[in-house]
């Protein structure tokens, strides 16, 4: 009796580490498919020039520097709004009818699927608001799809942040604003920039958004303003994938664009944790 | 003998929404002395000493209805700036609470958010207030340290040093020792009785010898009613009511 018990006990255990093994190895699997199939592509030409003889040679600086550009307005636009809807809903508005309404357009809006953002963003951005196709365009239309992620990240952030902290700031003729600012933002600032950073990662390999409104085909400049259209990593992917000169001959040059993408969230990331953690030790929470 | 009133309550009732969690409630706190609040869990002592600094407001559907002054202002009334009020009569919590900042920064916050600026008189009081809550010796050499890095004991006089710091008139405690091992507690009774030099100090606590030990009056809760409040030692030696004798005998509750 006893023994069988245990079996399953075993048995059930050995399930659930494999479910959580197979995460690592998703992972370590497209690693490794992309370092083997795009290595041969990186090279310091690849990083630093613009892509010639019909994108069939040459680098990918543009798609870098746009990428990079649309990663920027993201930030701008969706940092502060997003945290500042979370302190809204967190910490000021009572729960009523009104915070319910907006709770549910959050939700809906993290819904949408990402080509509709991107159809709205044309329509909107760029022909309404004449913005043309351009990185400002791409990056609102991403920052609004990011919205979502930032605000639930920072209502998670603030809501970790023990009350006892906000009792004890009031109590002592503090106003609540004062005790937003100097004694709950800075305990939640970590995980509010952990959480937007990682929502924008996952902005910057998106397509579909930034195909009709901030990406372009073929520009062999730099932007020199936010008004400029740019090119972008995970778009040129798609660009060389399906509608390049030559597929076959350019596969090479595919996969190290998908390398590229790839350390570059990973960077971003990475350079996430470690200032969360530096600033929790900094704060010994 | 003085004996200036210095906060009292007259019928005072709270609601939580429907639920009326105190029941006509009326207490004179003396001033320098120290009141004892005592009763059973849930009997209301926690809501009603926070209704004297206004730390209900927090809560929606909260409801107050009766008088609660300090000197000669109601303290509910509509003119009434509550922020004010809470710098007046300060608060310490039941567990430690320092902000994760370091030991001055802790106590320098009250200052600054009532507008201080002064670096010299910040340090000047930052320093005052942790000698009156005997606790200077122990931090002067770790200020800039985190107070997240004291023992709880020490974390406890911190935040008793960062309620002096604005200078209140009334502190209100809300078993303040509960969390502490006994030698910490020994300290905060202590720091009680000397802080009551110069303060009307009001304290719920769950232990009675602690409310024996440390107040001068005691007023004893029971579901949200006052049942009797009366002079430390005669309501523990000679009360007048069969329930609250049974309460301090340890008959119930």
């Amino acid at each position: 009796m006893i023994k069988q018990r245990l079996i399953i006990q075993k048995l059930c255990f050995s399930f659930l580490r494999i479910a959580a093994l197979l995460n690592g190895a998703a992972l370590a699997l497209i690693v490794c498919f992309m370092l083997s199939r795009g290595w041969r592509a990186i090279s310091w030409e690849f990083l630093s020039q613009a892509p010639k003889d019909s994108m069939t040679a040459g680098g990918i600086l543009p798609c870098i520097v746009g990428t990079m550009a649309l990663c920027l307005v993201t930030i701008f636009v969706a940092l502060p709004i997003g945290v500042a809807s979370a302190i809204y809903l967190n910490e000021y508005a009572s729960q009523g009818k009104l915070v319910r309404f907006i709770r549910l357009g959050i939700n809906n809006l993290a819904g949408v699927p990402s080509i509709v953002f991107g159809l709205f963003g044309l329509a909107f951005f760029c022909i309404v608001l004449k913005m043309g196709v351009s990185a400002a365009s791409g990056g609102l239309t991403l920052g609004i799809m990011t919205l979502p992620v930032i605000i639930g990240a920072s209502e998670e952030a603030l809501k970790s942040v023990p009350n006892t902290y906000r009792e004890a700031s009031l109590a002592m003729g503090a106003t609540k604003w004062q005790t937003i600012r100097k004694v709950v933002l800075p305990v939640a600032f970590p995980g509010i920039i952990t959480g937007s950073i990682l929502g924008i990662s996952r902005a910057a390999g998106e397509t579909a958004p930034i195909m009709y409104t901030g990406a372009v085909f073929f520009t062999p400049d730099l932007p020199a303003s936010i008004l400029d259209e740019v090119m972008a990593l995970p778009y040129h992917i798609y660009v060389l994938a399906t509608a390049g000169t030559q597929i076959e001959a350019t596969r090479h040059l595919q996969y190290g664009t998908a390398l590229v993408l790839i350390v570059l969230v990973f960077g971003m990331n990475l350079s996430a944790i470690i200032l969360r953690s530096k600033i929790r030790k900094k704060l010994r929470i | 003998m003085q004996t200036h009133i210095k906060m009292h309550t007259k019928n005072l009732d709270f609601f939580y929404g429907d639920f009326q969690a105190l029941d006509q409630i009326s207490i004179d706190f003396i001033e320098n002395r120290v009141t004892a609040l005592i009763g059973p869990s849930g009997c209301g002592k926690s809501t009603y000493l926070r209704c004297l600094n206004r730390m209900n407001d927090l809560i929606s559907g909260i409801r107050v209805k009766g008088r609660a002054m300090l000197d000669d202002n109601d303290i509910y009334d509509p003119s009434i700036d509550v922020v004010t009020l809470r710098r007046q009569v300060g608060m310490v919590f039941q567990k430690p609470n320092p902000f994760p900042k370091s030991v001055f920064e802790n106590i320098a916050y009250g200052l600054k958010v009532n507008g201080v600026k002064d670096k010299a008189k910040i340090t000047r009081i930052v320093e005052k207030s942790l000698k009156q809550a005997a606790i200077w010796d122990e931090v002067k050499d770790r200020l800039n340290e985190s107070a997240l890095g004291l023992s709880g004991g020490q974390q406890q006089r911190l935040c008793i040093a960062r309620a002096l710091a604005v200078g209140p008139e009334v502190l209100l405690m809300d078993e303040p020792a509960s969390a502490l091992d006994p030698i910490a507690t020994q300290k905060i009774e202590e720091l009680i009785t000397e802080l009551s030099l110069k303060l009307t100090i009001i304290i719920v606590t769950h232990n009675m010898q602690q409310a024996a030990r440390v107040s001068d009056r005691t007023a004893f809760f029971y579901m949200g009613k006052l049942i009797e409040v009366n002079d430390t030692d005669t309501l523990f030696t000679k009360p007048e009511l069969k329930q609250t004798e049974d309460y301090i005998t340890g008959r119930f509750g």
